[in-house]
C-alpha cells in the first residue's frame, strides 16, 4: 500500500481505518460502562436541549415549504388533499432525520471538533493520559452515547413541528379540506416511515460524534489546525450524513418490505 | 525504579533520540538538562508513556512500557503524576475540579473527603482558598502550583515536571523550586525535572542527566557537573553561545 502514501486515496484510507478504531474503542469502551453517566447527561443537554431552537425552526420553514410545493403541484390535478401525506413520509423517513442531522452537524460537530482540538494543542488530552483516564472513554463515549440519544428526540420534534407547521400553511393559508387531509395523511403515513427515520437518526448521531471527535482528537498543532478540524468535522459529517442516506432509504426500505413493517 | 535502555526516536527523518540509556533509583530526584529543542521533554514524555518509541525500552518497576497498549498504560500511569510546561490545566473546570480529577476517577470518596484532599492540597501547594477560580483567572505561577497540585493528590511514587520554571519571573521560579523540593521530601517520591535553567537543576537534583547531540551527554551530581571541564558541559553550564 505504500504506492498509496501521499495521495489524496491514501489519506482518505487512513482516516477511514483510524475512524474504524476510534469506533472500535469506543463501543468497548460503552460495552464495559467505563464511562461517566454525569458525563453522558451534560453532553445530552448540550446536544440535545441546547439543540432544540435550530431543529424547531428548520422541521417548521422545511414543513411549510414542502407542502406549500406539494399543494402548488397537486392543485393542478385536484388532488389537494394529499399534501399532507406527502409531507407526513417526507418528514418522518428523510427530510427530518436528515435536516436535523445536518442541523447538529453544523453546531455540534462543530463544537465537539473545535473544543477536543483545543484540549490537543493544549496538552490537555496528555494531561487527561497521565491522570490514567483514556481519552476514549472521558471524552468519546459521553458524546457518543449523548448523540444517540440526543438524535432521535430531536428528529421526532422535527418530525412533529413538521408536520404541524404544514398543516397550519396547507389548511389555514391554502384552504386544503382539514379533514381529508388529515385522513389522507394517517392513510398513506406508516410505522415503517417513522421507524426509517429513527433508525436514520441514530446513525447519524454517530457519524456526528465520531466524526467531531476524531477530527478533534486528530487535528494539528496550533489555531489553524483547529479551525481546520472544525472545518472538517463538518464538511465530512454532513458528506457522509448524505451519502448514508441514500444507502440507508434503499436498504431500510427493502428491509421493511421483507420483514412486512 | 525506572530504567531507559536503548531509546530512539525520531520524528519523520530527525533523529531526536539515539540510544539513550539510564537508570533512575526509587527516591531519587533527577534534573534532565540540555538546550532547547534537544529532546528533554520528548525523553519524559517516552518515561511516562506518552509517545511511543521507534526502538528501546522503558522499564518501570521492571514492566516493559514499551510493549504496552494504551489501557495497559493506563495502570501504570497510576504511579505518576506529571506537570506540563503549559500547566494543562482542563479550561472548562475550576480549580477544585482540575485537583479533584484524578481522584474522583480512580478513588470511591465521598465529596466530602474530596473536598478535604483539595483543600489540602492547595495549602500544599500555596493556593489555600482558590478552589472556586476558573484556570483563566491564575498567574502562570498559579496555574503551575494548580498543575502540581492535581498530580500530587493521589500521591504517587514518580512525580515528572516538564520545564516546570519556563516563563516566570526568577522569584516565582524560586518559589517553585521550593515546592518541587517540599513535594519530594514530604511524599517520598521520585522527581524528575526537565529543565535548562542550571540554578534550578543544580537545587531540585541529587543527580542530573545531560542531554546533548541527541544522547546523554553527561550523567553526574550536580557538583560534578558545575565542577565539569568538558567543554560541551562548561559551555551549557556558563551560558556560552557557539562562536
Amino acid at each position: 500500500m505504500n504506492f498509496l502514501a501521499g495521495t489524496w486515496l491514501g489519506d482518505w484510507l487512513t482516516g477511514l481505518g483510524r475512524i474504524t478504531l476510534l469506533s472500535r474503542e469506543a463501543i468497548a469502551s460503552v460495552l464495559t460502562f467505563k464511562f461517566s453517566r454525569r458525563d453522558v447527561l451534560y453532553q445530552v443537554y448540550f446536544i440535545g436541549i441546547k439543540s432544540q431552537s435550530v431543529v424547531i425552526v428548520t422541521g417548521a420553514f422545511t414543513g411549510m415549504v414542502l407542502a406549500a410545493q406539494t399543494y402548488f403541484q397537486f392543485h393542478k390535478v385536484k388532488m389537494d388533499t394529499a399534501t399532507l401525506a406527502v409531507v407526513s413520509v417526507s418528514m418522518c423517513s428523510e427530510l427530518g432525520p436528515v435536516l436535523t442531522a445536518l442541523m447538529v452537524a453544523g453546531r455540534v460537530g462543530a463544537a465537539i471538533a473545535a473544543e477536543i482540538g483545543t484540549m490537543r494543542v493544549t496538552e490537555q488530552i496528555d494531561a487527561l493520559r497521565t491522570l490514567a483516564t483514556h481519552p476514549v472513554d472521558y471524552l468519546v463515549v459521553p458524546r457518543l452515547i449523548a448523540a444517540n440519544i440526543a438524535l432521535p428526540l430531536l428528529t421526532v420534534e422535527s418530525m412533529s413541528v413538521g408536520i404541524a407547521a404544514s398543516y397550519f400553511v396547507g389548511v389555514y393559508l391554502l384552504g386544503i379540506e382539514p379533514t381529508y387531509a388529515w385522513w389522507n395523511m394517517l392513510k398513506y403515513s406508516h410505522d415503517s416511515d417513522v421507524m426509517i427515520g429513527m433508525v436514520k437518526s441514530v446513525v447519524y448521531g454517530g457519524i456526528i460524534a465520531l466524526i467531531g471527535c476524531y477530527k478533534g482528537l486528530s487535528c494539528s498543532v496550533g489555531a489553524e489546525g483547529v479551525g481546520r478540524a472544525t472545518t472538517e468535522a463538518v464538511v465530512y459529517s454532513s458528506i457522509t450524513i448524505l451519502i448514508c442516506n441514500f444507502f440507508l432509504t434503499m436498504v431500510l426500505e427493502q428491509l421493511c418490505v421483507i420483514l412486512g413493517i | 525504579m525506572i530504567e531507559v535502555r536503548d531509546l530512539k526516536k525520531s520524528f519523520g527523518t530527525q533523529l531526536i533520540l539515539d540510544d539513550v540509556s539510564f537508570r533512575i533509583e526509587g527516591g531519587e530526584s533527577v534534573a534532565i538538562i540540555g538546550r532547547s529543542g534537544g529532546g528533554k521533554s520528548v525523553l519524559l514524555k517516552h518515561i511516562i508513556g506518552l509517545l511511543q518509541p521507534d526502538s528501546g525500552a522503558v522499564l518501570i518497576d521492571g514492566e516493559n512500557i514499551v510493549a504496552m497498549n494504551e489501557r495497559q498504560l493506563l495502570r501504570v500511569r497510576r504511579k505518576f503524576g506529571m506537570v506540563f510546561q503549559g500547566a494543562a490545566l482542563f479550561d472548562s473546570m475550576t480549580v477544585a475540579e482540575n485537583v479533584a480529577f484524578g481522584l474522583r476517577r480512580h478513588e470511591h470518596l465521598t465529596e466530602a473527603e474530596i473536598t478535604k484532599r483539595v483543600a489540602a492540597t492547595l495549602d500544599m501547594v500555596d493556593l489555600p482558598g482558590t478552589e472556586n477560580k476558573n484556570p483563566a483567572e491564575l498567574s502562570g505561577g498559579m496555574r503551575k502550583r494548580v498543575g502540581l497540585a492535581r498530580a500530587i493528590i493521589y500521591e504517587p511514587q514518580i512525580v515528572l515536571y516538564d520545564e516546570p520554571t519556563t516563563g516566570l519571573d526568577p522569584i516565582v521560579s524560586d518559589s517553585i523550586d521550593k515546592l518541587i523540593i517540599r513535594v519530594r521530601d514530604h511524599l517520598k517520591v521520585t522527581s524528575i525535572v526537565v529543565t535548562h535553567d542550571m540554578r534550578s537543576a543544580r537545587r531540585v537534583g541529587n543527580h542530573v542527566l545531560m542531554l546533548h547531540e541527541r544522547k546523554i551527554h553527561a550523567n553526574c551530581t550536580p557538583e560534578a557537573l558545575f565542577a565539569s571541564q568538558d567543554p560541551v558541559v562548561r559551555q551549557f553550564v556558563d551560558g556560552v553561545a557557539d562562536p
